[in-house]
């Protein structure tokens, strides 16, 4: 329609699917020439009903459909959702369980931040960076297997505590692979700080000031990266972060760079945590009795996901079965965030901007230019839009 | 010796398609695990390209289908749709539990069911989510019964 309108102008469709990454959704971009003048994006491709779902299995089976909600960040999906049925219970998990949480929660942001980190490098053209973090990546999801039984959907939350315990041996491993990836990343903030091609493609571009992130309710590390101080982890600490803070990783800049920056430095602080945590970690039970039937009531659960703060609102009716789940995951928050600041900025830095939130994406496939008067099309994947936007910065 | 020609002609094409299979990758509402674990494939530690499997963007040019997760409403059309688009002689590969038989998501209003009632399926791989290993193997038993 808006193409009718304004016949000197190309509106141009990505999307819904890409064979190389992760999940299906649809933008348009209105482009004036090489700019990009507005917007939109359609979502719900991979739409599967999980929430009314829920409400057809008892509490248990909740826990683990959650869990797959997403599978990069499926623990703190289901950590989420037992600390709210503990919550509804009026139970609480022991500590070395929330201690257990807390950890392998860090440890799945670290393998989140690392994918990310190769993902966004892949999308600007930087495909040794991309190989780089994913072979570092493995070492992260040896520790989750190792001590979880699983590289995806680890399963490490029951309701009422954590089915898995940490041994020395364990221990051991978590502090080498710990050095390990913090001498890896000290190389990766000197790349995106320092080379002189990929600050081309990330400084000042993609810039979202303080009061536009207020206002878009851009959260994670999307917000903080815009200045925004909101950390669940800090703000109302769940499972293990009371007894184990966490430090607020923020940055002024609000730019694609400090996107980079603010993701990286956070990861410094998880290994951190880790750290602290295996020497720390307490004594105790795993786990606490839950009964089948969750009393009359209604909760909000909140964890900070690896990409910002995830949250439940959940409602149980004395049965045995929820009466209603709400989820909202923080790549929806930050939509708003990215069409925004992609009006005024070249179609060759929809990419980077894009991949710049962390959204739950890649499946961008197919990129249809129509010009709305002559009624041409021309066809692009994704991959051609990727690779215009390196041709465009060569 | 026209038949001898077309027997030499396929065992080329048989080779050429063993040795250098491209692969196309489509989510049909899985949760990623699946996905990532597929890209995970493709870099250093288990780096499928040395077997010449190269993870292609176009359906057009792709022999191999890799589908991951069960098949929604909304994405029923859009995988018919790509496995047509794909020249023949063309194989399907389910990765995951969701891909065999709904997996958990078995009874959401919006899943159509497992891919093998959309499209038909040569290999499937279980797992949630398989390892890259799992894949790899699915993947190299797919070529090795196409050498018979």
């Amino acid at each position: 329609m808006e193409a009718k309108q304004k016949s000197e102008k190309f509106i141009v469709p990505i999307g819904p699917q890409h064979p190389a990454l992760k999940e299906p959704g649809h933008f348009e971009f209105t482009v004036d020439g090489e700019i990009v003048t507005n917007a939109t994006a359609r979502l719900g491709f991979v739409h599967r009903g999980m929430e009314k779902g829920v409400e057809d299995r008892n509490w248990t089976q909740g826990l683990y459909l959650m869990e797959r909600v997403c599978g990069i960040c499926s623990h703190v999906h289901a950590m989420a959702y037992a600390l709210g049925v503990e919550k509804l219970a009026n139970i609480q998990a022991p500590p070395r369980a929330q201690a257990i949480r807390e950890l392998v929660a860090e440890l799945e942001r670290i393998h989140s931040h690392l994918l990310w980190l190769g993902v966004a490098a892949h999308e600007g053209g930087f495909d040794t960076l991309f190989m780089f973090s994913w072979r570092d990546r493995e070492t992260v999801m040896d520790l989750l297997e190792t001590i979880t039984g699983n590289r995806v959907n680890y399963s490490a939350n029951v309701l009422g505590g954590v089915k898995i315990d940490i041994n020395d041996a364990q221990k051991d491993a978590l502090r080498r692979g710990m050095d390990f990836l913090e001498e890896r990343t000290k190389h990766y903030l000197k790349v995106v700080t320092e080379d002189e091609t990929f600050l081309g493609r990330t400084r000042k571009i993609g810039v979202m000031t303080f009061e536009e992130a207020t206002l878009l309710g851009a959260i994670g590390p999307t917000g903080r990266a815009s200045g925004v101080q909101r950390d669940v982890r800090v703000d109302s600490p769940y499972a293990g972060y009371p007894d184990f803070p966490v430090n607020i990783v923020t940055s002024d800049a609000g730019d694609l760079e400090a996107r980079f920056v603010v993701r990286i430095k956070e990861l410094y602080e998880s290994y951190r945590l880790v750290r602290e945590i295996v020497d720390h970690l307490p004594g105790g039970d795993l786990t606490v009795k839950v009964p089948r039937r969750i009393p009359e009531g209604e909760v909000i659960s909140r964890v900070e996901a690896p990409r910002g703060e995830l949250f439940y609102f959940m409602k149980s009716n004395g049965t045995d079965k929820p009466e209603r789940i709400k989820v909202r995951t923080p790549s929806l928050c930050n939509w708003g965030s990215v069409l925004t600041t992609a009006i005024g900025h070249k179609l060759a830095d929809m990419p980077m901007i894009l991949a710049g939130i962390d959204p739950c994406f890649s499946c961008n496939d197919r990129l249809v230019m129509i010009n709305g008067k002559k009624t041409e099309t021309q066809v692009w994947d994704w991959e051609d839009l990727r690779q215009y936007g390196i041709e465009y910065y060569k | 010796m026209e038949n001898l020609a077309q027997t030499v002609m396929d065992k080329l094409k048989t080779w050429a398609r063993v040795n250098s299979p491209w692969a196309i990758h489509f989510n049909s509402g899985s949760c990623n695990g699946c996905d990532i674990e597929i890209l995970a494939t493709l870099t250093p530690r288990y780096d499928v390209e040395r077997f010449g499997i190269k993870l292609q963007g176009s359906p057009r040019h792709a022999d191999v289908l890799i589908c991951t997760g069960p098949v929604t409403l909304q994405a029923r059309d859009r995988l018919l749709r790509i496995y047509e688009q794909m020249p023949e002689p063309k194989f399907v590969v389910a990765v995951g539990s969701c891909g065999i038989s709904g997996g958990v998501f078995q009874g959401c209003y919006n899943v159509v069911g497992d891919i093998s009632e959309v499209i038909p399926v040569n290999v499937y791989i279980p797992g949630c989510p398989p390892r890259p290993e799992a894949i790899i193997h699915g993947i190299v038993e797919l070529l090795k019964s196409l050498q018979k």
